[in-house]
């Protein structure tokens, strides 16, 4: 089952045709995944990826014509919201945007009215969400999974990469793997994905990766001390960020003392979750956790 | 498919520890903060009574900006770090020669490692009451939060710690905006006399116009004053923009000030790399925040201390490599760099040829530890490989190994 995408996935590509778009539309395909459809308003008509997938000029167009139910976003930023509001607009109920930079009040009323359409939205600012072995929607690289039963939810990019790689070379597999972008503003948070895994029957142990900034981590920690009886391991970065600065992310910054990643690591341990001091300790953790 | 967030409408948890959770009024450095004068040159343009003043940068100057504004003044510092007051950096002045000798005493003062350069000359304002007014991007509402508190002139972080039942927040709903009932609270709350809540009402609607209409991340008058006249009046404002809405504020972008930046990390934003430095001795070249952010804490973990943070982004070419070296190499601490690249947007291939030109055309060499993985990255160890260059299985070992270098002459 997993969660998010997987072999129902029917994935609409907007800016298919731009230069991460078309390089990140192969390594999906590559993958397995069904890309039904690409949309860049002017070149309807048109195929892309070697005329394996037909272009429309709008979403509307292109759900009609294939039946698409979920849209990925490679859009460059100032656009990416109108980008986001099309998808939402045309009845997908999920949009995954890779895009990062969007202002965080654009960002702030594009989540409000997904919210209130019904939209799950996956970043922005994120990699994507991968299946492993059915569907890989955005940027996480392929070829590092392995399939077993650990669902991983991450606020990081190539850090997830990193844990992912250190899980599989450790011959500890996954069912999804799910960023949830740094920004301060994202669609989905890690209660919402902890709460798809806890669900989900084939995913059996849970790895959180967070960073410093805000305290979805620490709202995390509430929620899996009073509704996961998974086993679960942990990752804080940033622990050598200095205050008052932002790391790379929009959201990576420690505010008036808070948001630190010790916060953070103490409320995840206090939640009865393992915290790792690197990513590679993360499968050493999970197979002490029971995970087989 | 429900999203369970507390959301703008759950006022009642935690409120008092939230603020402390997600406190944006330390400086946020990687934002363009404006300067006192810049932040009140917008807040008027949106209706707010602000003391009107002039910027001087030398003392003969100040003088005649006291005189033209005649009676006692205010001297002020501008600079984007907190704590001004208590270093010296604001004083009163009776005449137009007082005002020169506090300018000739600020001018050049060293607030928190920034030299002072300009500051604002503005009427003293005889003050009856303080009150503090913000406005915030508020990640845990997930809105735009007022804060207000009638304990104004003094840092909010501090009525928080020992006070917090006096400040109010209160978010507001992104797809309606501020609204009259809104205003109407935060006027109440303040206990304002009931002549003046007209008056604030102008002010909250221009504050809120200000922070909406400049893609804002704080927007805050600390304080706002009542003066003897029984005026309102903006006596200090401070506006923090959102980075990445500068692409539609050209008009705003040109306000940063540089001369409070690091001249390393303007010439990292110029070349489209997130860079912060640092104290150590070991330059890290990463792609991806959180990767970078990691790499930091392992160097640290293995015994030794990173020099920066340094964020090549996606996507990364050999010019942006080359940059990367270039700032790490200006800071004369760093003894060995560690590079670490996981591919994925970023290909791995691309990140290895970079390296190897760019490191021939270095004036000074310091030993590189290189872990690249992921896209292309059989390619990647043959182009390192050839160039004899440090390489390392896992992100541990490439950390243990650069602080090894890193304790071995260069």
């Amino acid at each position: 089952m997993s969660i998010l995408v997987g072999p129902q996935t029917r994935l609409l590509v907007q800016g298919i045709t731009g230069r991460e778009g078309d390089f990140h539309s192969r390594a999906m395909l590559e993958y397995g995944t069904q890309i039904v459809a690409g949309v860049t308003p002017g070149k309807g008509g048109q195929s892309a990826v070697d005329g394996r997938v037909p272009v429309f000029d709008t979403v509307v167009d292109a759900v009609a014509e294939t039946g698409a139910n979920a849209a990925c976003i490679f859009v460059p930023a100032p656009y990416a919201p109108d980008a986001i509001l099309e998808a939402a607009d045309a009845g997908i109920p999920l949009v995954i945007c890779i895009t990062e930079g969007i202002p965080a009040l654009d960002m702030l009323r594009v989540h409000h009215l997904l919210r209130a359409q019904g939209v799950r939205l996956i970043g922005p600012n994120c990699p994507g969400a991968t299946t492993v072995g059915s569907a890989k929607v955005g940027i996480i690289p392929g070829d590092i999974h392995r399939p077993g039963p650990v669902g991983l939810v991450s606020r990081s990019g190539t850090l997830t990469y990193e844990v992912v790689q250190a899980m599989t070379d450790a011959g500890v597999g996954q069912t999804t793997c799910v960023g949830i972008g740094g920004d301060p503003i994202v669609g989905t948070t890690f209660i919402d994905v902890l709460e798809m895994f806890n669900a989900d029957p084939e995913t059996e142990a849970i790895v959180l990766i967070g960073e410093i900034g805000g305290d979805d981590e620490e709202r995390a920690a509430d929620y899996c001390a009073r509704e996961v009886r998974k086993p679960m391991a942990a990752f804080i970065a940033g622990r050598t960020a200095p205050p008052g600065r932002r790391m790379g992310h929009a959201g990576a910054i420690i505010s008036g003392g808070a948001g630190t990643a010790e916060s953070k690591r103490q409320a995840l341990q206090a939640a009865g979750i393992r915290v790792a001091d690197s990513p590679s300790q993360i499968p050493a953790l999970l197979r002490e956790a029971g995970v087989r | 498919m429900s999203p369970v967030r507390a959301g703008h409408s759950a006022g009642g948890r935690d409120r008092k520890c939230r603020l402390m959770d997600d406190h944006p009024f330390c400086p946020q450095e990687g934002d363009v903060k404006l300067q006192e004068y810049r932040s009140k040159e917008i807040l008027a343009r949106h209706g707010v009574p602000v003391a009107a003043g002039e910027t001087a940068t030398t003392p003969d100057q100040t003088r005649e900006a006291a005189a033209r504004i005649g009676g006692p003044v205010v001297v002020k510092a501008q600079v984007l770090v907190g704590g001004r007051g208590k270093a010296g950096g604001v004083k009163l002045a009776a005449t137009p020669d007082e005002a020169a000798a506090r300018a000739a005493e600020i001018i050049g003062l060293d607030i928190k490692g920034v030299t002072v350069r300009t500051v604002l000359v503005a009427p003293a304002a005889q003050i009856a009451k303080e009150y503090y007014l913000g406005l915030i991007l508020d990640r845990g509402a997930e809105a735009v939060t007022i804060i207000a508190s009638a304990d104004g002139g003094v840092e909010i972080e501090e009525t928080a710690r020992t006070n917090p039942d006096a400040i109010l927040r209160l978010p507001i709903h992104p797809l309606i905006g501020l609204q009259e009932h809104e205003v109407r609270r935060v006027g109440f709350f303040l206990g304002l006399p009931p002549e003046l809540r007209k008056d604030f009402a102008t002010i909250l609607r221009g504050l809120y116009d200000a922070f909406i209409e400049s893609d804002a991340d704080l927007a805050e008058i600390n304080p706002l004053v009542v003066t003897d006249a029984g005026q309102l009046e903006a006596l200090d404002a401070k506006i923090v923009l959102d980075d990445s809405a500068l692409f539609r504020h050209p008009d705003l972008e040109a306000l940063r000030d540089l001369g409070e930046e690091e001249p390393s990390e303007t010439a990292a934003r110029d070349a489209g790399i997130n860079f912060i430095k640092l104290d150590g001795s070991i330059g890290c070249m990463v792609n991806g925040a959180g990767l970078a952010m990691t790499t930091m804490d392992l160097v640290k973990l293995a015994g030794g201390e990173p020099a920066n943070f340094l964020d090549i982004g996606g996507g990364a070419k050999a010019e942006r490599v080359a940059a990367a070296f270039r700032i790490i190499l200006d800071d004369p601490n760093v003894r060995a760099i560690l590079i670490n690249i996981f591919g994925g947007i970023t290909r791995g291939d691309e990140v290895a040829h970079g390296i190897v030109e760019a490191r021939a055309s270095l004036g000074r060499q310091v030993p590189m530890v290189v872990r690249i993985v992921g896209t292309n990255a059989a390619e990647a160890a043959e182009i390192l490989r050839a160039a004899n260059l440090i390489t390392a299985d896992s992100l541990d070992d490439a950390a243990r190994k650069a602080v090894a270098a890193a304790g071995s002459p260069a």
